[in-house]
């Protein structure tokens, strides 16, 4: 039943997520949150020279958007920041759309399902939005958002 | 299956109810419906549908003011409504009943218009711990407009209001207790009587949320003595776009109109406007007809039902269900209230309610995830959000059956 969208992979990530703890010395963060599913994420970048080394979240929602969370973190390091952007669009693409599956991808192809579960696209890119805050925040100092 | 059908309501029929909601007759994802959203918007009978239909096919015209034989045809049969409404919430005179379009609409009538009126700086409104958003947020902006403080009736775990807390919060401030008849996200029925009276006896005056009451339980106005009442016709086999508030007349006439426009006056020169008498001073514009007159014919069906009948039924149904989820390790349910009505809202340990409301309508059972407008009850059980099945009488125990293998499928997923 609905093997298609929760692959042994997500449900995997969304029961051990990887890097799920916070980040003292993260150079950005951001949060997000999904009002309808009252999906909240702590993201934490640490960028230097342009090339993410770190990422980690902290948060709690549902299957699919922390097994997103958790697979984002794994694909993201050693990224530039404009490589990491590129992926972001490029996974955005896989879920809204029915273009052929990019090669790019890697492990994220998994989430393919997702497009046909329009109710459920917002689950898995809440993590690639709150990226797109951090990464696009000019802050280069730890920030503490409380 | 349960003997509990057998033995409480021999003479309900529900099979044959069903014939009557021909929306319940599909497969989704292969499997028939087992439609459990029911507090969201309840489905219609083909007696409403009809109706809709042979207004749009026969009768339809503007109504009011028209001579014309089908503008009367169409008056008549909206305003045959209200007094079916009357009839339903037995309220002393059909010009006490609003045409609104639902009890949004309702709370934010009274907020605005007896609200910008009456509430000074200083005054206090008072809410409860379990409000839909609807009537939390008109009152937290006329407070804020008004600088008055806005209070809430705090609840335990069970989910039932603390009423020595709610005793402590009147004093001669209290301007207004706006509080739910039937909470949407825990089913809990409030002691709204006893809340009322306590609400006089400081000298405030009481609006009921009635939007999850009148599906399940009659509403005796007069008896429970509320200042305003207002309730959805979408959540009673109506359509959407439509409901009524009720408010008593001296209360009515006292507060300036909502909104200005045709309809709601008698004389209007460039110096100056007289307005229309009760209940029309409320109703500006060209109302919802069609949905006024299917609402009738769904107030009509649930009369001929027989609301008392629907109660039995429904309590049954929900005592079954209650039993059946609580026997499912992990699943802890929101809301166990004494008294309650038609909502089973849970969380199940370690399974996020957005990936259950998916996994079960692969197996054709609509639930609804998330806070249920209702975010400060999600706060105060510390949970994100709940699954919330809720009942109504075209609802069978085979459906809660299975509700309870679609869960046990959601844990083999998550297991
Ligand atoms: C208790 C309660 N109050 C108010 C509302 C708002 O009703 P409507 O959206 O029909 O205006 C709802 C609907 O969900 C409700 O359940």
């Amino acid at each position: 039943m609905v093997h298609d969208l929760y692959q042994e992979i997500i449900l995997d990530h969304s029961k051990r997520p990887r890097n799920c703890h916070s980040m003292a010395d993260a150079t950005r963060q951001a949060d997000g949150y999904n009002p309808l599913c009252g999906d909240k994420l702590k993201l934490y970048v640490k960028v230097e020279n342009e090339i993410v080394v770190d990422v980690s979240f902290v948060g709690s929602g549902c299957a699919i958007s922390t097994a997103s969370a958790s697979l984002m973190t794994e694909s993201l390091k050693g990224k530039t920041r404009e490589e990491a952007l590129k992926l972001l669009d490029k996974f955005h693409e896989l879920l809204t759309t029915d273009t052929a599956v990019s090669q790019d991808l890697g492990k994220l192809v998994v989430f393919c399902g997702v497009r046909d579960y329009p109710a459920r696209v917002k689950c898995a890119t809440l993590a690639w939005h709150t990226l797109k805050s951090a990464l696009s925040a000019e802050l280069k100092e730890p920030v503490s958002t409380e | 299956m349960s003997t509990l059908s057998n033995k409480v309501t021999p003479a309900f029929d529900v099979e044959k109810i069903r014939e009557d909601f021909p929306v319940l007759k599909q497969n989704i994802h292969g499997k028939p419906l087992v439609y459990l959203d029911s507090a969201a918007t309840a489905q219609k009978p083909s007696a409403v549908v009809d109706a809709i239909r042979r207004f749009h096919e026969v009768d339809c015209a503007n109504i009011h003011r028209g001579v014309h034989e089908l503008s009367q045809r169409s008056t008549a049969a909206y305003e045959e409504t209200r007094s079916k409404a009357k009839r339903f919430l037995n309220a002393r005179s059909k010009d006490e009943l609003i045409f609104v379009r639902g009890t949004t609409e309702g709370i934010n009538l009274v907020s605005s218009s007896w609200g910008r009126k009456n509430v000074k700086p200083g005054d206090e409104i008072v809410i409860s711990a379990m409000e839909h958003h609807s009537n939390i947020v008109p009152w937290q902006m006329l407070c804020e407009e008004k600088g008055a403080k806005l209070r809430v009736i705090p609840m335990n775990q069970r989910g039932e209001l603390l009423m020595e807390e709610y005793e402590k919060l009147l004093n001669p401030r209290t301007r207004m207790v706006a509080v739910t008849h039937v909470s949407n996200a825990l089913g809990t029925i409030n002691p709204v009587r006893q809340i009322i009276q306590m609400a006089h006896k400081a000298g405030a005056l009481t609006l009921i949320d009635g939007a999850q009451a009148t599906p399940h339980m009659k509403v005796d106005l007069q008896a429970l003595d509320a200042d305003f009442y207002t309730f959805s016709g979408h959540k009673v086999f109506g359509p959407t776009g439509i409901g009524i508030l009720y408010g008593k007349t001296a209360l009515l006439n006292a507060m300036p109109p909502y909104q200005g426009g045709g309809d709601m006056i008698r004389v209007v020169t460039f110096e100056k406007t007289t307005y229309a008498d009760l209940p029309y001073k409320f109703e500006a514009g060209t109302p919802n007809i069609a949905g006024g007159i299917g609402f009738g014919a769904a107030l009509d069906y649930a009369n001929k039902l027989g609301i008392d009948r629907i109660a039995a039924y429904e309590h049954a149904l929900l005592a079954y269900g209650t039993e059946a989820l609580t026997s499912i390790p992990g699943l802890r349910l929101i809301g166990t209230a004494r008294e309650k009505a038609s909502v089973l809202s849970f969380v199940m340990e370690g399974i996020h309610p957005h990936d259950i409301g998916t996994l079960l309508d692969r197996q054709g059972i609509a639930v609804r995830t998330g806070h249920h407008c209702a975010q400060p009850v999600m706060d105060f059980f510390n949970v994100p959000a709940t699954t919330r099945a809720s009942l109504a009488f075209y609802n069978t125990f085979g459906e809660i059956d299975a509700l309870v293998a679609g869960l046990h499928k959601v844990k083999e997923v998550f297991s």
